[in-house]
């Protein structure tokens, strides 16, 4: 075992076969992976590929058929008991029966923080979110993305280094995610987690990683990484720049490798 | 706004049918009640004319089917011009039955409660409880309410606790069904969160699965407590019971006197209509408290 202790996520010859009606379904085969701390991964593949997967095997949602996985060097079962990263799911997942506020304050009911520590860290985060003075209202009140945006405070409320991210703004408007991302980004640079996280956009996926994994289908496998050459400090315009087009570049020919596209 | 849409979305159509209804049942108690009017002038040989048949049709004491105004007279003299402590109040015979129907109702809604909290966390219950839950209601509630009564009875209780124990046996099967559906209803991304939280069984239970349930909740309750009445009455059936709603269909039946079953029934039916329409507004003040979308 080569990891280091710096490292958040750290996963050898990770394999995980799903046993279905039809026959076993290789979701993940051979990945070798460290997410080191501080670290924003991204994750980009074509459907079906195991991003999904890889993110849920690391919060203990799924148990890996083959090789091993470390978070905060504990299993991952160990993590989750510890509650060592905060989850947002592809969709909000608010419980449609509790304000914002209330809905922010369910990890931390869950994990026993006392009443005035939960004020402070559900207006601290509704801050961090740009959503103060919304606390009062009910999910079905607010839009799509504010709804995201709140999943996301959610997963923030809490003292989790680690933050794992499925598409969250997957189904959102092109204008509204870029202003998510660049909030992202902010939030990243204020709070020092270690972000992993799931896109389908390249440009959403060089924008805001320091790494991009690049993987592929049938079986679900890393086939790139690519290290990110740009600065912390990110405007939306570097996305004009010639560096930041070139690692889109390698990116886009990274997914071409790992699959055709004549099946 | 909405006053306007009462008027036009309610009041009218119910109306109609109300009026409708009431035309039929005019017709159908003369049409019942008139043999009987000409048995009568045959007997005594004289000649009676269609109009007077139908006068007569209205007012008989002891009709095959009383029209509706002997019904409505019936049922203002027993509850209005009767002290309601009096044995021929309706309103006396309507609370012993309320009663019963209340307490089985509660006991068969918590029962059916926790019932389905076993089913759902527990597999050995869930499979071998449903099973009996299930072929519990295939007993037909009139061969199994009277051996209530007599066992209660050769152990010594007698009165509420038999009847209300039937509306018990009657109503806890919707409310076991529904409240399993219920605290199944979360979805998987819910559930997921809570196991992301590493929260307790208690947790996911009180913050997750009992929440979401309470639609279904309500909804069997409403089940519930119609048929809880339902269930009050047939115990006081075979009782040969002296008091309750039951007791009034049965010794109507016996003496003949139809206008009586007649009010009696429609005290019930006025009850039933009340409590489920209770439980309603219990159902949307819970949902209104829980932020729904009005
Ligand atoms: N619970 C499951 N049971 C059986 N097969 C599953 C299950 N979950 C995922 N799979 C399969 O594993 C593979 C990887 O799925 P996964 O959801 O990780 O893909 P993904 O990369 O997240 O795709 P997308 O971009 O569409 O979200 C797919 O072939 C999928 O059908
Ligand atoms: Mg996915």
């Amino acid at each position: 075992m080569t990891s280091n202790s710096a490292s958040v996520v750290s996963a050898r010859n990770l394999g995980l076969t799903f046993e279905t009606s039809d026959g076993p379904v290789n979701a993940l085969t051979g990945v070798d992976l460290d997410v080191a701390k501080g670290d924003f991964v991204s994750f980009i593949g074509p459907s079906g590929c195991g991003k999904t997967t890889f993110l849920r095997v690391i919060a203990d949602l799924e148990k890996p058929t083959a090789g091993s996985i470390t978070v905060n060097g504990m299993t991952p079962e160990e993590a989750r008991r510890r509650r060592a990263y905060g989850y947002v799911f592809q969709a909000a997942a608010l419980y449609p029966w509790r304000t914002i506020e209330n809905n922010i304050a369910l990890p931390l009911e869950i994990m026993g923080y006392s009443r005035e520590d939960r004020k402070a860290r559900i207006e601290r985060t509704l801050e961090l979110v740009n959503l103060s003075g919304f606390g009062k209202k009910y999910p079905w009140q607010l839009s799509g993305g504010m709804q995201q945006r709140a999943s996301i405070a959610r997963a923030l409320a809490f003292d989790a280094d680690l933050l794992l991210m499925d598409e969250p703004f997957g189904a959102l408007d092109e204008i509204v995610r870029d202003h998510l991302n660049e909030q992202l980004l902010k939030l990243w640079a204020r709070t020092n987690k270690t972000i992993c996280f799931v896109t389908h956009s390249i440009p959403e996926a060089v924008y805001l990683s320091t790494r991009i994994i690049v993987m592929s289908p049938r079986p679900g496998r890393v086939t790139d990484v690519i290290e990110s050459t740009l600065p912390r400090e990110r405007p939306l315009g570097i996305r004009e720049t010639p560096e930041f087009l070139e690692i889109a570049h390698r990116v886009r020919e990274g997914l071409r490798a790992g699959h055709s596209y004549e099946e | 706004m909405r006053d306007e849409s009462f008027l036009k979305d309610k009041l009218l159509p119910i109306g109609t049918v109300v009026l409708l209804l009431i035309a039929v049942w005019y017709v159908a108690a003369v049409y019942l009640n008139a043999p009987f009017e000409r048995d009568t002038a045959g007997r005594a040989s004289t000649e009676i004319g269609f109009s007077q048949i139908v006068r007569n049709t209205m007012a008989q004491e002891r009709p095959v089917l009383p029209a509706p105004h002997q019904v409505i007279v019936e049922i203002w003299d027993t509850t209005v011009n009767k002290a309601i402590t009096s044995k021929r109040s309706l309103v006396y015979h309507a609370w012993i039955t309320l009663s019963a129907t209340l307490l089985g109702f509660g006991i068969g809604a918590a029962l059916g409660v926790l019932l389905a909290v076993g089913i759902v966390h527990n597999r050995a219950m869930d499979r071998s409880l449903m099973p009996w839950v299930i072929a519990s209601q295939t007993i037909p509630i009139l061969a199994i309410a009277p051996m209530i009564i007599v066992v209660l009875n050769a152990i010594g209780i007698s009165g509420l606790l038999p009847k209300a124990l039937i509306s018990t046996y009657l109503s806890f099967f919707p409310v076991v069904v529904g409240m399993v559906k219920g605290l199944r209803s979360p979805e998987t991304i819910q559930l997921d969160l809570m196991h992301t939280y590493n929260a307790s069984p208690a947790q996911t239970f009180w913050k997750l699965r009992w929440p979401s349930s309470m639609p279904y909740l309500f909804t069997s309750l409403k089940v519930a407590v119609a048929i809880s009445l339902v269930g009050a009455i047939v115990g006081e059936l075979p009782t040969g019971a002296v008091a309750g709603l039951g007791a009034r269909l049965l010794a109507g039946s016996y003496y003949g006197q139809t206008v009586q079953i007649w009010a009696a029934l429609f005290m019930a039916a006025a009850l039933a209509a009340i409590l489920v329409m209770i439980v309603g507004l219990a159902h949307t003040a819970v949902l209104k408290r829980m932020g729904a979308k009005p």
